[in-house]
């Protein structure tokens, strides 16, 4: 199951050239591009492992797709996601956030009924991948 | 929010087998560029010379790529070497600016770092940095100024070594992202070149900064003086002169700079002489006048009439 997180997520994935035009819309914005990357993709884990400090104050992408590069290096075999931070007075959040590397092959969730206080039902869904431990989750 | 979605990626255009020079020429607008060059910067004729080699070159290889004829990506990183004072940062900015016109760096800006701001202060501290710093510098120029800093052979302990590693390969491996402007006097850099062969193979073009001789000192001095709405009456322009000789034979002359610093006390010492005499009615000529006492007032005068004593 194809996980839909963020921006693009329901197009194909972008090409090294589209995250390329991607990047310089937000450096040219002024926001400061940033990269982290997970193995638990389960929606509400908003807090993904970073990869180095957010890059303020550059002007070309060049800079960013390498660091890119190295990050797909090291944990290509997990989620890879590049997000554009707006500093600027009265927004000063995310204003864009996209995936730029996935797993080969994403086992996706189950969902799961918990009956509680007699009649009534919990659900609550688990991405398959996190059975595993840390690390090991997509086959690395 | 997010319009530049998905364009289709440009397909490289198709080689053309015929280009109107004059055309192109004009197209990327670099004789604006170096008219503002011989404009402003006065003298350095060996170093314009260069630049006009270096840009005619890139034109003829922006050329080529259009023909399809280019193979590699053109070496631009570039070292200027020459006294104090000769203009080697004012150049490396229009450097960038050249450069970008012609479209052999993509934004046209200019980083100017010295060794503090690539070399850390401990273990481990010194390729973040010196990593952060190129990452701001890409589709840019890097401007090290005083690069042989970087190099300290007593310690061999010293980080330095490290960033000029981490330099040495990205100048290498991301040829078409950044441009790198290495600077310094002329003797300390062959020094440094020396210890560091990997560099000088690098560098594709060396450029030497000659010393102005007091004639240009003078026009740079008068250069500086229109923009900043001043001017020398006669006599303060014949001291100045005779200032400016004095000056260069004592020692710690850097150039240009020695000329504005001298400026700057001239502006000090005309204004002090305006606000002496507050009963009066000041002009806009008296406010942009500097007059012979300006000038003379000087303690190079002083220091030079006591050598010669």
């Amino acid at each position: 199951m194809r996980v839909t997180q963020g921006c693009f997520s329901f197009l194909p994935d972008l090409t090294d050239e589209q995250i390329t035009a991607q990047v310089q819309f937000c450096l040219d914005k002024g926001w400061a591009v940033n990269i982290e990357f997970t193995d638990d993709p389960h929606p509400r884990n908003t807090y993904w492992e970073m990869w180095g400090l957010p890059m303020f104050d550059l002007r070309d992408a060049a800079g960013i797709m390498k660091e890119l590069a190295d990050c797909r290096r090291v944990y290509g075999d997990r989620y890879i996601r590049l997000s554009g931070f707006d500093s600027s007075h009265g927004w000063e959040s995310v204003r864009i956030s996209f995936i730029v590397n996935r797993p080969k092959e994403e086992p996706g969730f189950r969902l799961e009924r918990q009956e509680v206080d007699g009649r009534s039902m919990r659900y609550t869904t688990k991405a398959y991948a996190v059975d595993r431990p840390e690390g090991e989750r997509y086959g690395a | 929010m997010t319009q530049a979605a998905i364009q289709p990626v440009p397909d490289q255009p198709a080689p053309v087998s015929a280009i109107d020079l004059r055309k192109e020429f004009e197209a990327v607008d670099i004789a604006s560029v170096l008219a503002q060059l011989d404009r402003e910067l006065i003298g350095l004729v060996p170093v314009k010379t260069r630049i006009r080699e270096i840009a005619s070159l890139l034109l003829v290889e922006r050329i080529r790529q259009k023909m399809a004829l280019a193979t590699t990506f053109p070496t631009l990183h570039m070292s200027f070497t020459g006294n104090p004072g000769t203009g080697k940062t004012t150049v490396a900015m229009r450097m960038a600016g050249i450069l970008h016109r012609l479209g052999f760096v993509r934004r046209g800006h200019v980083i100017s770092v010295t060794r503090d701001d690539l070399v850390g202060q401990y273990i481990g501290h010194t390729a973040p940095k010196t990593k952060e710093i190129l990452k701001k510098a890409m589709g840019g120029v890097l401007f090290i100024d005083e690069a042989y800093y970087l190099y300290r052979p007593e310690n061999e302990r010293d980080y330095g070594q490290e960033a000029i590693e981490i330099l040495l390969q990205v100048m290498e491996s991301q040829r078409e992202d950044l441009v790198v402007i290495l600077a310094g006097y002329g003797d300390r850099m062959e020094k440094f070149f020396q210890s560091n062969p990997g560099f000088r193979s690098r560098i594709a073009h060396h450029i030497d900064f000659p010393d102005y001789a007091e004639s240009e000192l003078m026009a740079i001095a008068e250069l500086m003086l229109t923009e900043q709405n001043y001017r020398f009456s006669a006599e303060a322009r014949e001291a100045f002169i005779r200032y400016i000789a004095v000056r260069k034979t004592q020692p710690l002359f850097s150039n240009a700079r020695s000329i504005r610093n001298a400026l700057d006390r001239i502006r000090l010492r005309q204004a002090n002489r305006i606000v002496a005499k507050l009963d009066r009615t000041l002009t806009c000529d008296d406010v942009m006048s500097i007059e012979a006492g300006d000038v003379l007032a000087s303690r190079v005068f002083a220091e030079g009439a006591a050598k010669g004593a």
